[in-house]
């Protein structure tokens, strides 16, 4: 790649950063869904292991 | 006529669709993310007025378009849930709101990255900005009304109705916003986006957007399936399902 | 229909707001004194710049308004849902909308309507020329009222919430910017002496529009809340 790619005609300051934030909010989204899931999930198995076989 | 449509909004086949969708969204998405990056950043031609600050425009509208997208999901699966008492609907409506809250707040900082090199401030009361700020509010609205009632039912019907409302009000809060900003025309705010655009710099932004909204569409699966264990914890099926 | 006839159910209920209402005058003065010191607040922030002053000041005296109306909507509903008077009201047969519209338009001639008779003294005090005062008097008092019917809604649903006040205001003022514009857009105009009529038609507009669906909203929004 050459330098004027990553300098982006002197606009690199505002352009990358977009794109890094961009990024970041997609994984945000990735990271925070998985783990939404998946405190749902331990929930229910936590009162599945207080209350087996049960219909609460 | 319609039993076809309650045993697909079940929660059990509404977790397992969803189960069975995200890796293919998720994996389109990333594809399509991929090209309309590359190809954005690298070969499409840059901007004859605004340079290589343009390429902005490949998360910028999409973000903002999905900061919309996720609030009329949002405020259609709400009502969905109110006026026919589906369930599932509040699972959806709740899974939105965090994400298109998310795209909201890209949208205003792209947004504004984007106003520095254009209108030398990061922030211009741009007309566009300033609606995308009111709907980033309604949003944090629903998503603490939801939050504020300790019966989670309740709190599901509460923000369905405030998300409506709140559609209601977006076409006259963006129609206001640009009355009271063609008040003061003149300034040097420059016009963002461009209407006509050549397929070179088209074909990226097409791509970023069906990219975002299928990434839309993959979190937002995972979300609901979240949502259902939390709503159906008490089910048979659901306890089957975690073991 | 139980024997009283709709109108005169409203009518019914609209007098015993009032009622109550002045029974408490503390209740009544407090959001106008609120309004009063907000105003004042800001030709002490701005160090007496007057010219300033007289430029910000449609603005000024809108925002102050805005949230002195904020401060009393979160009563709207709340005393008569404790204490269980809604639910008795909702069940008298003449339908929950009936009821919100007219604790709605009893709760506006209390804050709204008293706002706009204290409106000309904050207005001399922001140095805003008497001949803007009809045109001023006429959006603040359209500009109530519809925010009166939003914050209807909003206070339906945070009814049910513990300390809803914050909340209440976190709902509201979004939905409110609208009328900030408008108002405040006819407001500038009568004060620089041109045509306010175009803001004012849509005040108007908004009023009626606000009118017709928000009791509706508002008392499916109890429904959830109380139910």
């Amino acid at each position: 790649m050459s330098d004027g790619f990553w300098q982006m005609g002197g606009y690199a300051r505002f352009v990358w950063p977009c794109f890094a934030l961009a990024g970041l909010v997609l994984a945000w989204n990735l990271w925070a869904a998985r783990r939404h899931h998946a405190a749902a999930r331990r929930r229910v198995q936590r009162a599945l292991a207080m209350n087996p076989g049960g219909d609460a | 006529m319609w039993t076809w449509f309650y045993r697909l909004a079940s929660p059990p086949s509404v977790y397992r669709i969803a189960a069975v969708a995200t890796p293919w969204l998720l994996a389109g998405a990333l594809l399509a993310i991929a090209y309309g990056t590359i190809d954005g950043l690298a070969f499409a031609p840059p901007d004859y007025q605004q340079g290589d600050a343009f390429r902005i425009i490949y998360v910028h509208a999409p973000s903002a378009w999905l900061s919309l997208f996720g609030y009329m999901v949002m405020a259609v699966t709400g009502a969905i849930g109110l006026i026919w008492r589906i369930k599932m609907g509040y699972a959806v409506a709740a899974a939105s709101a965090p994400i298109g809250a998310s795209f909201t707040v890209l949208a205003l900082v792209t947004g504004s990255l984007w106003g520095r090199p254009m209108w030398g401030t990061y922030w211009a009361w741009d007309p566009r900005l300033t609606s995308e700020l009111i709907l980033l509010f309604l949003y944090v609205g629903v998503m603490s009304l939801r939050s504020a009632f300790e019966d989670p039912a309740r709190g599901d019907r509460a923000a369905a109705l405030l998300a409506v409302v709140g559609v209601v009000n977006v076409p006259i809060i963006h129609y206001s916003v640009q009355w009271w900003n063609s008040l003061h025309q003149g300034a040097t705010v420059a016009k963002m986006g461009k209407p006509e655009m050549p397929g070179s710099m088209l074909w990226p932004l097409l791509s970023m957007m069906l990219g975002f909204m299928l990434f839309y569409a993959a979190v937002l699966s995972m979300r609901v399936r979240g949502e259902v264990l939390n709503r159906e914890r008490q089910s048979a099926w659901v306890r089957a399902a975690v073991e | 229909m139980s024997g009283v006839g709709a109108a005169r159910a409203m009518g019914l209920v609209v007098r015993r707001e009032l009622r109550l209402g002045f029974r408490r005058p503390d209740q009544l003065l407090q959001p106008l004194v609120f309004f009063l010191i907000v105003t004042t607040l800001f030709p002490l922030g701005l160090n007496l710049r007057l010219s300033l002053l007289r430029e910000m000041a449609p603005g000024v005296l809108w925002v102050a308004a805005l949230l002195a109306s904020l401060l009393s909507l979160d009563a709207l509903f709340k005393s008569d849902a404790d204490d269980g008077t809604l639910e008795q009201l909702a069940l008298s047969g003449h339908g929950l909308t009936l009821i919100v519209i007219a604790k709605t338009l009893a709760h506006w001639l209390t804050s709204g309507a008293a706002l706009v008779l204290v409106s000309p003294l904050v207005a001399t005090a922001l140095a805003i020329p008497t001949s803007a005062f009809p045109v001023m008097a006429a959006s603040l008092a359209l500009g109530s009222l519809t925010l009166s019917w939003l914050g209807a809604i909003g206070a339906g649903l945070t009814v049910g919430v513990k300390r809803g006040n914050v909340l209440l205001s976190l709902i509201v003022l979004p939905l409110a910017m609208p009328l900030l514009i408008f108002g405040a857009a006819a407001t500038d105009r009568a004060v620089g002496g041109t045509d306010a009529t175009g803001p004012l038609y849509f005040l108007g507009a908004l009023c009626v529009f606000t009118s017709t669906l928000a009791p509706f909203a508002a008392a499916a929004a109890l429904r959830i809340t109380l139910e």
